[in-house]
């Protein structure tokens, strides 16, 4: 690498002409700066920003599906609080988004740390544990669709069959079941990837620490606690980030696995604003339950950066 | 002494035991997917022995499976040239010049990850209608590259600023244009990068769900997942299980073998992201 770094420049010095001469300026670098991201600001504007402006329009109008809008602000927010199914789905969305961050997060780190040594098979669990990740979301939850189903889903033979349960087990049947049956969907489709991430905030920690605390006699418990946890604190709180926000996001997995069934107890807000808009046709109200979902996961975000950067200042001059 | 190695091969066998009991949970649904696509079950298409009767009645299912699978490939297409296309130039861009408001579309770029899927999705939904997008493949796969660009910006302004910038200078110095440095020189040393955005790309934009399903609704339109969805909304009470994960088998396979043959370049695209923050 480094002969081909060093090379040309020998070679070019002689041959560079002796007074600069300015460009003239459709050649000038700050120019072909723009013109190398046109593409992207193509996109990003009209795809992006546009759109974003355009739904907080939407969102102060009676914009149904078909034919014209007409201006109606505040109508579609101060209706929000007369919609149960939304604010019920807040209430299942939170309560999702806290059960799976947490159980995600303790599994993967789970498998991280059973996958960290460099050891004989470590290589084929990791690859086990991460393929998951690499089926589609949608195409999971079809999978553990089937999985599930009384029909053709093998679970109930396989723990009858091992003397666990007496009876079929509804796994989607009761709000509770539909519940963790989606969880364990998630967990198996995601926790490979958790896992790959906290691999990598494992190994930038230094062996001679463990080594030193193993010298001053600590415990795995004491040097787990005392060194793992808090120089995996950034890593942790990027995954606590990607996990919140992605579960308060959360559509595919329900709308697909359980279809807010049973007594749509498992509606997630997503599939609110879903249903508002495709179902009722009425893309102004939907756009304001958006509007009120980003506001919502922008603060969110920002409170969590803020607390992220100030962990780090903390942490960082020991 | 041989406590210490006693202990130790009970370690070992204990981290193989635990590895290998959750290895076979990981690997069970896929196995179990492919096994049951082709296993006989009385009410599928294979209603007994095996065989490949669910991927029959899969192939001649709605518009047939070659119509999705034709679209999910002109959508995936589309989506990892387009995404390249950008990314490179893009990032090239923001690696090597300096021009107004270039922090200002770097931050609007990243904020693209900030906004809610559906937040986005809903006016895009109008928007492509007014230029004559919606239920456009095309429209379809500018969506996806628009939602690739923060990840794929990001990949490409680092693979960038890791050359050397004697590299390209000895081009610029004979003469050649930027472009033409780019084209014969830098694209060559930020190959790996431009290999993890591809597969990122392909894997979004292969089994993306929730756009396709807001943005088309022309049947003869819908890309695989929305397409054996449509098979699980079909008939009521009686889903066709078999012929259910026939399809899950037919989407998943190609990532999964993508996933194998890349797993370097997939690992090295989340360090990249997992290093952000």
């Amino acid at each position: 690498m480094s002969a081909i770094s060093t090379r040309p420049r020998e070679q070019a010095a002689p041959r560079r002409p002796a007074p600069r001469i300015r460009p003239p300026w459709w050649r000038s670098r700050g120019l072909k700066g723009i013109g190398y991201t046109l593409p992207t600001a193509l996109v990003v504007i009209v795809l992006f920003l546009v759109p974003l402006a355009l739904v907080f329009w939407m969102s102060l109008n009676r914009w149904p599906l078909l034919g014209s809008p007409t201006l109606n602000a505040p109508d579609n927010y101060t209706r929000i609080q007369d919609n149960p199914l939304f604010v019920d789905s807040i209430l299942f969305t939170l309560k999702y988004t806290v059960l799976v961050t947490i159980m995600l997060l303790v599994i993967a780190f789970g498998l991280a740390l059973l996958v960290q040594e460099r050891r004989p098979g470590v290589g084929f669990f990791r690859t086990t544990y991460l393929l998951p990740s690499g089926v589609g979301f949608a195409a999971a939850a079809l999978l553990f669709y089937g999985l599930y189903s009384n029909e053709i889903g093998p679970l109930d033979g396989i723990l009858r069959g091992i003397g666990l349960i007496d009876e079929p087990i509804a796994w989607t049947g009761t709000p509770n079941t539909a519940l963790f049956s989606t969880i364990a969907l998630v967990i198996w489709r995601f926790a490979g990837f958790q896992m790959l991430i906290l691999l990598t905030g494992l190994q930038s920690i230094p062996l001679e620490l463990y080594e030193a605390a193993r010298v001053d006699g600590a415990s795995r418990w004491q040097a787990f606690r005392r060194i793992t946890v808090p120089l995996m604190r950034p890593t942790l709180a990027l995954l606590l980030v990607l996990s919140i926000t992605g579960s308060l996001l959360a559509f595919d997995q329900f709308f697909i696995l359980t279809q807010g069934q049973p007594d749509n107890s498992t509606i997630t807000m997503v599939m609110v604003i879903y249903r508002e808009a495709f179902f009722r046709f009425n893309l102004g109200s939907a756009a304001a339950l958006s509007v009120v979902v980003l506001i919502v996961l922008v603060a969110l975000n920002v409170l969590q950066l803020r607390i992220l950067r100030h962990d780090r200042t903390e942490s960082e001059p020991s | 002494m041989t406590t210490s190695t006693a202990s130790r091969a009970a370690r070992s066998a204990g981290f193989n035991v635990t590895g290998a009991a959750l290895a076979v949970l990981f690997l069970f649904p896929l196995v179990w997917s492919g096994w049951s696509s082709v296993k006989g079950q009385p009410g599928s298409a294979q209603s007994s022995g095996f065989g490949f009767g669910n991927y029959r009645y899969l192939a001649s299912y709605g518009e047939g499976v070659v119509t999705y699978l034709v679209n999910s490939t002109a959508v995936t297409a589309m989506t990892v040239a387009g995404t390249l296309l950008v990314s490179a130039l893009g990032g090239y861009g923001f690696a090597r010049f300096s021009f107004p408001g270039k922090n200002l579309l770097f931050l609007a770029t990243l904020a693209i990850l900030m906004v809610p899927y559906a937040t986005i999705l809903i006016p895009l939904y109008v928007l492509l209608d007014r230029l004559g997008l919606q239920n456009s493949l095309v429209g379809l796969s500018l969506v996806f590259i628009m939602f690739q660009l923060p990840f794929a910006l990001f990949m490409m302004r680092n693979s960038f600023e890791a050359v050397p910038r004697e590299l390209e200078e000895a081009a610029l110095v004979d003469g050649c244009s930027t472009f033409t440095a780019l084209r014969r020189v830098l694209l060559r040393a930020v190959r790996p990068g431009l290999v993890t955005v591809a597969l990122f790309a392909f894997l979004a934009s292969w089994n993306d769900f929730f756009a396709p399903l807001i943005l088309i609704s022309d049947a003869s339109k819908f890309t695989m997942p929305v397409a054996v969805y449509s098979m699980q909304q079909r008939s009521f009470g009686a889903i066709d299980y078999g012929a259910l994960e026939a399809g899950v088998v037919v989407m998943a396979l190609p990532c999964l073998l993508a996933f194998l043959l890349l797993q370097r370049h997939y690992v090295r695209g989340f360090m990249t992201g997992a290093l952000r923050g």
